[in-house]
């Protein structure tokens, strides 16, 4: 990776609670903590974290503990809190205060693990500022004046990369690079640094809503819809396999090479350059 | 007194199928005597099996032939009631990924989950692509059709010239939903980004909070799943991101997918002044460093290979992950992590090439989900072989060493020492 020009762009990251994925204890959200290590490596000790929320979150300090190993030794980590109820739209009071900070790289997660957790907050808070958004990035190549490189995640283990224009908000992909460990020197050392002046207003949105637990999304039946009780029976019985595949024998190898590689080349797996 | 006799010469015969005359003592007559003199009749071995599959007795004494079925009647299923709505009330839009350039399983729930939303309304569910023509949007649900191919360039990410070609679809028909598919960075991500656009217009609102991750419609209320296992069920807003298995696929009737045209290309140019996103292409990742379950293109070994060198180099050649099976995993061959089945990885891949892997069904049971399988194996009656939509039927050692030589890198050009990790980018 190429030195970060980090100075001239002072990175954010956007953290909350999270919980375990088996034993539901609270923590930090995995997708979060890997943007915070994203951060890090991008500008070490110059990273300001900030959440919306409980100043009494015990997760935050969870994000502070991540400040070691760094150039700079007796380096602290510092969060923003901007203080509001669960009940409240944390969307004007970030956009409120990144607009004020003058900082033009915003990293997140892609979405919450606890609340509404619809990943949208990115999104309103880019519109909101009139800033570039990106999701799903694995890597961040280069931070220039005004563009950053990024590598984006695709299904199928593919990479994509993508040139952003300055200032952006990026959100991190669970197949980022791990974060590291947390721990409780730099988590005790960090200061929360509570944002006063800010008010927060109700989510109208989400009034009516009715939470409630989460069910078990029931299994899909495969239904055969026939009068005939042969051919549901047929169904029922059958095993799962490509009927109509096509069998060719009596084939030399190099025959059956260029069998294999017309068929490559037809279902566009194989492209067309190679001789 | 009735004796039960045995004949011990007929027992042999039917306990040894290669005898000459087994089929004769295995499938006697229809109708014979019984030992009380009783004339007994076979129901199941008289008539013949007819061209629909169905085994009919005709007793007018004209010799019925047995006639293989024509077709399964299966696939070919009931046909479907034709759907046409003229002059629907209003539209619901779908914005199928596609992706390779046709409908996904995920695509196909989506617009039975918008079937549901526009039936009994005379909605006209409306399917929104970027790709030009997709075939079995007709058969998938889709009343009408809108292509917004010439809004956007080809195949590469530019989420904001989408975004701007959805919103001028959005002021020109005012759909009462929009639906797609959240997954990143497809439809969760333009999704998105239209719901935040549309939150800013004072006529849309709080309506235009999105609901994602919905799992299920009920009653007009949308279930969908927030974090910290809990669901919110709310009313329907303007824009749904549905989850995989949202909703049941058409499957009883046909619609038109006729054609509509809307004016995008005049809202576009205001828009694009600045472009944010630059699409610098795909990078090319090792795809020895793809997990397993998500690579797309594995060639995959078994017991049949003897030349292993020429394996890793075919899979090399050919730009394919390795696998394996069973068998070549606790020979020693291939290391743990490689293998395929019910007891290793369950594989997802585009493209499965299984060479010299006769398919147990712990084998089978790990590539269920494969799109396409090809074997090639000596064997043309083992199971892998009824599984593949290709079969070769060769030497998969020769036949892989073949493959090399065609593509103008066989093995013995290659140094012993290439270094491999300089062209790829390190994905892991």
């Amino acid at each position: 990776m190429t030195p970060p020009d980090a100075a001239a762009c002072p990175v954010v990251a956007l953290v909350s609670s999270g919980h375990h994925p088996v034993s539901g204890r609270p923590g930090r959200a995995r997708e979060d903590a890997r943007a915070v290590e994203m951060g890090l490596t991008l500008a070490g000790a110059r990273l300001q974290l900030v959440h919306a929320g409980n100043a009494e979150e015990p997760a935050l300090r969870d994000y502070l503990g991540m400040y070691h190993g760094l150039d700079d030794s007796a380096a602290q980590g510092e969060l923003a809190l901007l203080p509001m109820t669960t009940a409240d739209d944390a969307v004007p009071l970030l956009a409120t205060w990144l607009a004020n900070s003058g900082c033009r790289l915003v990293l997140a997660g892609q979405r919450a693990e606890c609340g509404e957790g619809s990943g949208l907050l990115p999104y309103l808070l880019a519109e909101r500022l009139g800033w570039t958004i990106v999701s799903g990035a694995a890597t961040i190549e280069r931070v220039g004046a005004d563009r950053v490189t990024l590598l984006q995640v695709l299904p199928q283990g593919q990479r994509r990369r993508l040139e952003v224009s300055l200032p952006c908000l990026i959100t991190v992909d669970a197949l980022a690079p791990p974060p590291r460990q947390s721990a409780f020197g730099p988590a005790r050392r960090g200061r929360i640094h509570v944002v006063d002046g800010l008010t927060a207003e109700e989510d109208s949105a989400s009034g009516e809503w009715r939470w409630q637990p989460a069910r078990a999304r029931p299994k899909r039946l495969k239904v055969v819809k026939s009068g005939n009780a042969r051919d549901r029976f047929r169904a029922a019985a059958a095993k799962s396999s490509a009927a109509g595949g096509q069998v060719l024998t009596d084939l030399t190898p190099e025959q059956a090479a260029d069998r294999l590689i017309a068929y490559l080349r037809e279902e566009k797996i194989l492209n067309d350059e190679m001789p | 007194m009735n004796v039960r006799r045995i004949d011990p010469h007929a027992e042999r015969i039917r306990r040894n199928r290669l005898h000459p005359r087994y089929q004769e003592f295995m499938h006697p007559a229809w109708r014979w005597t019984g030992p009380n003199g009783v004339t007994r009749i076979d129901p199941h071995a008289i008539g013949a099996v007819g061209p629909n599959g169905i085994r009919r007795i005709d007793r007018s004494g004209a010799v019925v032939e047995a006639q293989p079925p024509t077709s399964s009647p299966i696939e070919s299923g009931p046909s479907r009631r034709m759907v046409v709505i003229d002059d629907p009330a209003g539209f619901v839009m779908v914005v199928p990924e596609c992706p390779e350039g046709r409908l996904s399983d995920h695509d196909r729930d989506l617009l039975g989950l918008a079937r549901q939303l526009a039936d009994g309304q005379s909605l006209a569910v409306t399917a929104v692509t970027f790709q030009g023509a997709v075939a079995g949007l007709e058969d998938a649900g889709a009343d009408r059709w809108i292509d917004l191919s010439a809004c956007v360039e080809g195949d590469c990410y530019d989420p904001e010239s989408r975004l701007a070609a959805l919103l001028s679809v959005e002021t020109a028909m005012t759909p009462r939903h929009w639906l797609f598919a959240d997954s990143f960075p497809g439809g969760g991500d333009l999704g998105r980004r239209l719901a935040a656009r549309l939150s800013r217009s004072s006529s849309h609102g709080a309506n235009a909070r999105a609901a994602t991750r919905v799992w299920q419609i009920a009653e007009g209320l949308g279930l969908s799943r927030a974090g910290g296992r809990q669901d919110i069920q709310r009313e329907l807003p303007l824009i749904l991101l549905a989850l995989p298995e949202c909703a049941e696929p058409v499957s009883e009737t046909r619609h038109e997918a006729r054609p509509i045209s809307i004016d995008a290309a005049g809202s576009m140019t205001s828009d694009m002044t600045a472009v944010g996103v630059v699409d610098l292409g795909r990078v090319a990742v090792d795809p020895q460093q793809i997990p397993l379950a998500q690579a797309p293109f594995i060639l995959s070994a078994g017991r049949g290979i003897g030349d292993w060198a020429g394996f890793h180099h075919a899979a090399e050649v050919l730009g394919a992950s390795e696998g394996a099976s069973r068998v070549a995993v606790d020979d020693g061959n291939m290391p743990r992590t490689r293998q395929v089945g019910a007891t290793g990885t369950f594989v997802s891949a585009s493209c499965y090439i299984a060479v010299g892997i006769s398919g147990a069904v712990q084998h089978l049971q790990g590539i269920a989900k494969c799109q396409r399988v090809v074997a090639i194996n000596r064997d043309p009656g083992c199971d892998m072989v009824k599984r593949a939509d290709l079969a070769l039927i060769a030497d998969g050692d020769a036949v892989l060493a073949a493959v090399c030589a065609r593509l103008g890198k066989p093995m013995a050009d290659v140094p012993a020492t290439e270094s491999r990790g300089e062209r790829y980018h390190d994905a892991a």
